[in-house]
This record gives structure tokens, C-alpha cells and sequence, in this order.
């Protein structure tokens, strides 16, 4: 009985060290954790983005199966006065919005970050655009904006500064100007709650000691401050560029791309080509268009973080 | 290893932190207090006025009878005396606000939920399971997060058509973890990483599963973490804009912000009160959890980029 039951034990035995191996071998295991997640990102990301840079060289239109045209919604693109107008205004608005969006946040993070009293409170608040829904917001400003009820025309006729209500959203520049303001407003408590996280890393003795040695408010920002924020900075405002060049919601609730589209971004247009027109072929292109833009910022956040990780040390992971 | 640099750091904040206050008092005492009324208070009154103004305008036209609104010239604009609910009780019983509300909600929770799900995982296999090609599939979630909606929309257009998911709920609520999947996953990751290993080769030892190393001993210790990702996940969809926009069609499907933005907006001179309530009541929910959670929402957006 012994000598049967052995040899029937022994291929039950290596099955089930068989099973554990794989319950403990950490590839396998791995496979099954990544699976929810690469599910989603690949039949909802990375397979869009391929079908995106494939539906750009078809003619597809919304309800009918495109054909290859290679190149021609590109050619057509490279005559077509809006696309460059959105491409104007699109990094326009970008590099405007940034720009502000970068000195004023780190203003706002510099003095945030000096004792005061409700200090906590103040950086709650100032987080508060952040929170709140784009398109809620830029329906504020919308009515802020407003031709005939501006509080902002009102308040400058009462100050006895203009005669006539400006028209914010009606002419071109004033336009622009408020879109890029309303960007600002939104993105500054971003950049400014980041920053101020990276200040607090800052050690004050470094300050105490500059200030010693005759250093002058300027010099220590200039010496200290700015080198120790450089890795953060680059990779916060990687962020603000990518978010501001891809706007779409701020300026769709403000101004749907008017007057005279000058407010047209590339993916406002995009989604007017495709969408409202149907041209979903020639959407793709334009939003296929803003692919070697992402790619520029993406490098500049990847060398943001080399830089960082090579101040850090690289062991340090 | 892990353990060492932990404490260093520990010892430093204990240290540090009596001797920070002093600082900043010793630094700050080369300041007189006309001085930092000029250079710290004053600019930081104006930052915060134009900060919150737009609310504070939003919650007054909300609250403003109609012909107030429109006659900027008797009344001052700045106050009301007589504030009325007319706007909300519109908002509430002759339009499909509730609805859209419960739409949002549902769509962010669902959505959320499921992403927080996915993402613990992938964070706990790339950041302790370790397996081959963890740090590429690590890089390749990071590069994920960059790829912005605005590029996306049209390609996911044809494909939620093709998956005959157009104009239903679900649409949204399979799309939205592409956006939050990624950045949790990279969120949590970090979290993860300060939980030391000793405790799971301890329960490794003992005989515990990696299933329930995770359930009982990761994920407790992550549970700041969990609510800062669950909070910005959360904050995340109701937000999203230009997928709802593009994948709902039919009036009762759709969220709060494209609800606003297509349904009220009509050529109604006197649409200001009922749209700036509907905006006040759509950004309320996200403003009183976020006041109860600010920590956590400040470090889920830090610890995003700090990674």
C-alpha cells in the first residue's frame, strides 16, 4: 500500500510545487497585477492614439468608413489661413500663459511660504480655483466678460477711467487678453502650491548664512532659492505647458474659438473640423499636428528629471 | 536600508522644527512692519481678491433678483439686500440639474473606483513585485500621463462608437481612468515605496500570500495615500470636459459642466442668475470635500510631481 501510495503522491507533490513556483514567481504575478490597468491604458490610449495618427491620413467623415489619402488633409492644412491662425494663437497662448503663470506663482509661492497668521487658511483658499470645475469658472469669467453687465466696464466708467463698456469677449485682442487671464487665474494656485511644497525643502540655515555673509534679499533668491527649485520648476511648468497647449474647455465655455477665431486653439478647432463638421479625417490631422509640440515638452521634463535625480544622486531611487 | 535614511530624516525634522520657528522669527525681525505690509501683505490681498473674486460673483448673481442684475446703475452692483432663491428652486424643479448632477457623480465614482483599483495593483507589482521590465512599464505609465485628452478625443470617438457605447454612461466611465489611472498609479507608487519591506518579508515568513500582503498589510498603511488619489481622481472627472462633450448626446445623459455650458446657454437676457447658480452648485460639492480634505489634496498634487 506504502509503495502505491508514494508514486501517486509524488506527481501530486511536484503539481503542486508546480502551482506555488508560479504563485510565487513575481513575472507572473506581475503580468496578473498589470492587467486591469494595461487593459485600460491600451484599448483606451494607446490604441486611440495609433488610430488618431492612422485616421489623419483618411478621409473619414462622421457615419461613413474613410479611405487612405496619404498626406492631403496635411497639404490641405498647410493652405488653410485658420489652422495657422490656431497655431499662432495656440502658442501665443502657451507661451504668454506660462510665462505668468510661472512668475506669478512663484511670487504668490514666495510669499506664502514667510510666517504669517492663518497661513494655513490663506493656502487653502488660494487652491481654491484649482478645485473647482475649468468650465464652471470660465462661465464666471464669461459674465465678468460680459459685453453690456460687465462689473469690470462698470467699475472702470465709475473709477472715470473709460466712457464706453469694453467689449471683453467681442473684440479680438481684448479677446485674447481675457482668455489668457482666465488661464492665469486658473493655473497660478498649481504652480504656486508646487512651488511652495519645493521651498519648504529649502533648509532657512542656508538663508541665515547667505544673510550673514551680506547677501541681499535678491542674492539669496537668486543663489539659493532659484538653484534649489530648478528640477521642480522644470517639471511643473512641463506640466502648465503641455495643459495650456492642449486647452480646450476654458476657451469652448468662454469663446468657442470667435471672434473671427481668434481665439481658436488647436484643439478647439480640432474639435469644430471633426465634430461639428464631421471631417473627423482632418480633425485627426489637426490634433495629430500637436504631437511634435508634446513631444518637445515631454524632453524637457525627461532632462528636468535627469538633472534632478543626478543633484539627488543616482542611488537614490 | 530603507529604514536608515527614514529615520535620518526624522531626526532632523525633530530637530529642526523648534529651531525653524526661531528662524523665521530671527529673519523676519530685519523686516519692519511697514515694510512687510508693503512687500508681503499688500500683494498677497490683491493675489487672493483676484483669486476669489469670481466666486464671490458667482454667489452674489446667483442670489440676485433679476432686474438687479441688469440695472448696474440703481443698484450697487457689489451687494444685494434682497437676496432670493428663484435661480436655485429653477435649477432644482424646471431642469434636469438633478439629473445631471447624479450623472456626474455616478460617472466620477464609478470611474474613480475603478482606476484606484487597477492602479493600487500596477503600483504594488511595478514598485514590490519588481517584475522584469517594471521600471520601463514604470516610465511608460509616466509618459501615459502625458498624453493629454485634447489628442485623444476624435480616435476615442470612433472607438466608443464601434463599441456602441455612445451617448450611455459607460462611455465615460471607461474612458476616464486613461486620465487617472496613470497619474494614481504614479501617486501611489511613491506611497508605496516609503512602506518598508521588512514588514512583508515578515508576513512573507509567516506564510501570507502577496494577495494578502496587499489587502492587509499594504494597503492599511496606504491609506493617506488612497485618499489623496481617490480625492484628485474624484475632482479629476468632474472636471472633464471635452470627452463628455464629445460622447453624450441626449439632454438627461449628461454631466454638470456640459450640461452648463449647451443647455443653459440660450439667448435668455436674463439666463445670468439661473447659469451662475448652476455653476455655484456644481463646483459646491468639490469645494466642500476639498475643505475637508486639503492635506490630502495638496500632497496628491505635490507628490504627483515630486515623484
Amino acid at each position: 500500500m506504502a509503495d502505491v501510495a508514494i508514486p501517486r503522491a509524488k506527481p501530486q507533490m511536484s503539481e503542486d510545487s508546480a502551482w506555488t513556483q508560479l504563485k510565487h514567481n513575481r513575472n507572473w504575478l506581475g503580468f496578473w497585477f498589470m492587467v486591469p490597468a494595461m487593459a485600460f491604458l491600451i484599448f483606451f490610449l494607446a490604441y486611440p492614439l495609433g488610430l488618431g495618427i492612422w485616421l489623419s491620413f483618411t478621409d473619414t467623415r462622421i457615419g461613413r468608413v474613410g479611405h487612405f489619402i496619404a498626406t492631403e488633409n496635411y497639404e490641405w492644412l498647410w493652405d488653410d489661413s485658420i489652422f495657422w491662425l490656431s497655431v499662432f494663437n495656440t502658442l501665443l497662448y502657451t507661451f504668454v500663459a506660462s510665462a505668468l503663470k510661472f512668475a506669478i506663482g512663484l511670487y504668490l509661492a514666495l510669499l506664502l511660504n514667510e510666517n504669517m497668521p492663518f497661513k494655513a487658511m490663506l493656502r487653502a483658499m488660494v487652491l481654491i480655483p484649482f478645485i473647482v470645475p475649468t468650465v464652471l469658472s470660465a462661465l464666471a469669467f464669461w459674465w465678468i466678460f460680459d459685453s453690456q453687465f460687465s462689473i469690470i466696464s462698470w467699475s472702470l466708467k465709475h473709477l472715470g477711467l473709460i466712457s464706453q463698456n469694453i467689449n471683453f469677449l467681442g473684440d479680438t485682442t481684448w479677446a485674447r487678453i481675457c482668455v489668457i487671464f482666465a488661464n492665469i487665474w486658473r493655473g497660478v494656485p498649481f504652480v504656486a502650491i508646487t512651488l511652495l511644497a519645493g521651498l519648504q525643502t529649502v533648509s532657512p540655515s542656508l538663508y541665515e548664512a547667505a544673510t550673514l555673509d551680506g547677501a541681499t534679499r535678491w542674492q539669496n533668491f537668486r543663489y539659493i532659492t532659484y538653484p534649489l527649485l530648478t528640477p521642480i520648476i522644470a517639471v511643473v511648468m512641463t506640466f502648465s505647458v503641455l495643459f495650456t497647449f492642449t486647452d480646450f474647455q476654458l476657451i469652448w465655455a468662454m469663446t468657442r474659438g470667435g471672434p473671427v477665431n481668434a481665439t481658436h486653439l488647436m484643439a478647439t478647432l480640432s474639435y469644430q473640423r471633426a465634430i461639428i463638421a464631421g471631417q473627423l479625417g482632418e480633425g485627426a490631422a489637426i490634433s495629430s499636428a500637436m504631437i511634435p509640440f508634446l513631444l518637445a515638452a515631454i524632453m524637457v521634463s525627461w532632462f528636468g528629471l535627469q538633472r534632478r535625480k543626478w543633484q539627488q544622486g543616482e542611488s537614490n531611487d | 536600508m530603507t529604514d536608515l535614511p527614514a529615520s535620518k530624516v526624522d531626526l532632523k525634522g525633530v530637530l529642526s522644527t523648534p529651531a525653524r520657528v526661531d528662524n523665521s522669527e530671527g529673519m523676519s525681525y530685519l523686516q519692519s512692519v511697514p515694510r512687510r505690509m508693503v512687500t508681503l501683505y499688500l500683494p498677497l490681498a490683491i493675489i487672493v481678491i483676484v483669486l476669489l473674486f469670481p466666486f464671490y460673483w458667482m454667489a452674489l448673481t446667483s442670489v440676485k433678483p433679476d432686474e438687479q442684475l441688469l440695472d448696474l446703475d440703481k443698484y450697487n452692483p457689489f451687494w444685494t439686500w434682497n437676496p432670493t432663491f428663484k435661480h436655485f428652486h429653477k435649477l432644482l424643479f424646471e431642469s434636469y440639474y438633478p439629473h445631471w448632477l447624479w450623472n456626474t457623480m455616478y460617472v466620477a465614482v464609478c470611474a474613480t473606483v475603478l482606476s484606484i483599483i487597477a492602479s493600487v495593483l500596477a503600483a504594488y507589482a511595478i514598485v514590490r513585485l519588481r517584475y522584469k521590465g517594471a521600471n520601463l512599464v514604470g516610465g511608460l505609465i509616466f509618459l501615459a500621463y502625458l498624453v493629454p485628452p485634447s489628442i485623444l478625443f476624435i480616435p476615442l470617438a470612433t472607438v466608443v462608437f464601434q463599441y456602441g457605447l455612445f451617448d450611455s454612461p459607460l462611455a465615460l466611465i471607461l474612458t476616464y481612468p486613461t486620465i487617472l489611472i496613470p497619474f494614481s498609479t504614479w501617486l501611489l507608487m511613491g506611497y508605496f515605496k516609503t512602506i518598508p519591506f521588512e514588514l512583508e518579508e515578515c508576513a512573507l515568513i509567516d506564510g501570507a500570500s502577496r494577495w494578502q500582503i496587499l489587502i492587509k498589510i499594504v494597503l492599511p498603511l496606504a491609506i493617506p495615500g488612497l485618499i489623496s488619489a481617490f480625492i484628485f481622481c474624484f475632482t479629476l472627472c468632474w472636471n472633464e470636459f471635452i470627452y463628455a462633450l464629445t460622447f453624450l448626446q441626449s439632454t438627461s445623459n449628461k454631466t454638470v459642466p456640459v450640461a452648463i455650458v449647451n443647455e443653459f446657454v440660450d439667448g435668455d437676457i436674463y439666463r445670468w442668475g439661473s447659469l451662475m447658480a448652476g455653476a455655484l452648485a456644481g463646483s459646491l460639492p468639490l469645494v466642500i470635500l476639498y475643505a475637508f480634505f486639503v492635506e490630502h489634496y495638496v500632497s496628491a498634487m505635490t507628490g504627483a510631481v515630486k515623484e
